[in-house]
């Protein structure tokens, strides 16, 4: 019997269907491993994360635990965390600063750039042993785009700017936020797990049709806290007036919006309060010395939610924030989450960015919870892909040109880059 | 009411009867045991000794944003609680780390026992950091922090609820 396809994809017909076995069966889990993660570019760490030689913070990126540090001569490395003897975690503090990693086990210790420093009883090895041929070993391609720095296990991938494509226009509107272009992870690190799988969190996370019905609480606090929570009609405005939703290439898609919800950089709204108007004029005024009036209203202007392929999502809206996530099962997810903000704001625009990044994202947030109960509840529901194969995914396939924020030709983006991984090979 | 006359018991009465207003999702009546400047607070699990104002909580709420919380927490539309949790909270190692004219500082350990739907059990372990103010209706809570034992949410997901 030969196999379902994961997706229909025949726009002439007006068709686009997402087999549902591709959120639910373990064994494309499986595949997904090798003809996804280890083909693509996968987030690592932002440079501010590191900023001084020694620094280090250990994670698991890519289902590898690695070492993301700074090296005795100031580089960006990354180190697959497992000594060179044993493979034991030569590292096993989250964060901190180090003149070595030492594994305790057999007492073998790296210096800051890797290299294998202290081998107790060196003596005892053969001749021709060589500290030399045991250097921490380090992912086959490393590279970054404006501080975010990304790891690959594919040594043939395409370097990194080639491969975000049209994603690195929605970096720079990031980047350009701060004045030095340097922008910071805050302290504070939100994880936790949603049962689900990961995909439906690349869906969610710029799915902005889902806004009314499951947002609706979050709505009501909006418009309860005196904020305007409909587009304004009849302003100039720089996009159609409800967004856009496209695809970048290679998968990566974003969604594109006029902001009317207020944004700390740099658009006052009720929440942060009549004394901050005047710093959030001063942003704006920053903003338009620096970029000019028309890039100025880009930046400070537009929410945008991209997702870079295959799980990083970087969305610019009421704050910023980092997000990846990694599948621990075909219905089970860990997410990590993290605030980033321009290194110059002074400590009130940082207070009122946290504050404005919570009133909706994160695990005690007033919408991410509802999110992860939406995601939960279709997981449940996929038990019937054998039954009710097909999700419809056709929004907007009628449309010439552009398309809304609300139609799903982002999603179709990530879905076909994602099929074309998967069957690559076949 | 004077504060010096409070003693242990008098907290642990107080944090017991909150407790079972939490427990039984009686919010509207918990919102009565805040002071109108309260607060409430769950740093990250990574940063559990920072300051809200310069690093990314788990939930860094006014006083308005709590009522906020409880009015979204009310609608049947707050769907990460439609249905409800279910949840039992242990209190113990109740200790005053401090007193002035009009607060106390309380510490207590927390074990709190989540149910909802067919979900396993989560178990959100910690402690409470408490501000009380002593009042003419008696101790009312001014802040309310919470240090998560985990060192990462992980499994236990979103607090949708009021921990």
């Amino acid at each position: 019997m030969t196999e379902s396809p994961f997706i229909i994809d025949q726009p002439e017909d007006m068709v686009f269907r997402l087999n549902r076995r591709t959120l639910a069966d373990p064994e494309i889990l499986t595949r997904e491993q090798t003809a996804i993660f280890d083909k693509s570019w996968i987030y690592c760490g932002h440079e501010s994360e590191v900023s001084k030689p020694g620094d280090f913070c250990t994670r698991t990126v890519c289902g590898r635990p690695v070492i993301f540090s700074r090296d005795s001569a100031g580089d960006v490395r990354v180190f697959l965390n497992a000594c060179r003897h044993r493979a034991a975690m030569v590292c096993r503090e989250p964060c901190g600063n180090t003149r070595r990693y030492n594994c305790f086990y057999h007492g073998w210790s790296y210096n800051q750039d890797g290299e294998l420093v202290g081998v107790p009883g060196e003596e005892s090895y053969p001749p021709g042993f060589d500290k030399a041929n045991f250097s921490l070993a380090e992912p086959p391609r490393v590279d970054s785009y404006r501080g975010f720095w990304f790891i690959s296990f594919n040594p043939d991938i395409t370097n990194l700017k080639e491969y975000l494509a049209g994603a690195t226009e929605y970096i720079d509107l990031v980047a350009d936020q701060s004045p030095s272009g340097q922008m910071e992870v805050i302290q504070g690190t939100q994880e936790y797990d949603i049962r689900a799988n990961w995909k439906l969190l690349v869906e969610n996370s710029f799915d902005d049709y889902h806004l009314l019905t499951t947002h609706k609480t979050w709505l009501d606090y909006m418009k309860d806290s005196g904020v305007q929570v409909e587009p304004p009609k009849g302003q100039g405005l720089l996009l159609p007036s409800k967004g856009i939703g496209k695809g970048l290439g290679n998968g990566h898609a974003v969604i594109d919006n006029i902001n009317f919800r207020g944004r700390p950089v740099a658009r006052w709204i009720s929440i942060y309060g009549e004394d901050a108007k005047e710093e959030i004029d001063e942003i704006r005024a920053e903003l338009v010395e620096r970029l000019g009036d028309e890039r100025a209203a880009r930046v400070a202007d537009t929410n945008r939610n991209l997702v870079i392929f295959p799980n990083l999502v970087i969305n610019d809206g009421s704050s910023v924030t980092i997000r990846t996530f990694w599948p621990v099962a075909a219905d089970h997810m860990k997410v990590t989450a993290w605030a980033l903000g321009t290194k110059e704001e002074s400590e009130r625009a940082r207070a009122r960015r946290l504050d404005s990044f919570l009133t909706f994202y994160g695990p005690g947030g007033f919408a991410t919870p509802d999110d992860v109960e939406a995601l939960e509840a279709v997981q449940a529901g996929l038990a019937t892909w054998r039954e009710t194969e097909w999700s419809e995914m056709t929004r907007g396939l009628n449309k010439e040109g552009e398309q809304l924020n609300t139609d799903e030709e982002h999603l179709r983006a990530f879905w076909r880059e994602w099929n074309a991984l998967m069957t690559a090979d076949a | 009411m004077s504060d010096k006359d409070i003693t242990r018991i008098d907290v642990e009465d107080f944090l017991y009867e909150e407790a079972a207003l939490l427990d039984e999702w009686r919010l509207d009546e918990w919102l009565e045991l805040l002071t109108d400047d309260a607060i409430y607070q769950i740093p990250s699990t990574d940063a559990p000794d920072s300051d809200a104002r310069n690093a990314l909580f788990l939930i860094a709420d006014d006083a308005t944003r709590i009522k906020a919380r409880v009015k979204r927490l009310n609608d049947t539309e707050a769907h990460a609680e439609s249905p409800r949790s279910r949840t039992r909270r242990m209190i113990g190692n109740v200790r005053i780390t401090g007193r002035n004219r009009t607060e106390l500082e309380v510490s207590a350990n927390f074990s709190v026992y989540r149910y909802r739907r067919n979900s396993p059990l989560r178990h959100f372990v910690g402690r409470y950091e408490y501000r009380l103010r002593v009042t003419e209706k008696g101790l009312r809570i001014a802040e309310r922090r919470i240090i998560l034992d985990p060192t990462e949410l992980g499994t236990l997901g979103a607090i949708s609820f009021i921990l």
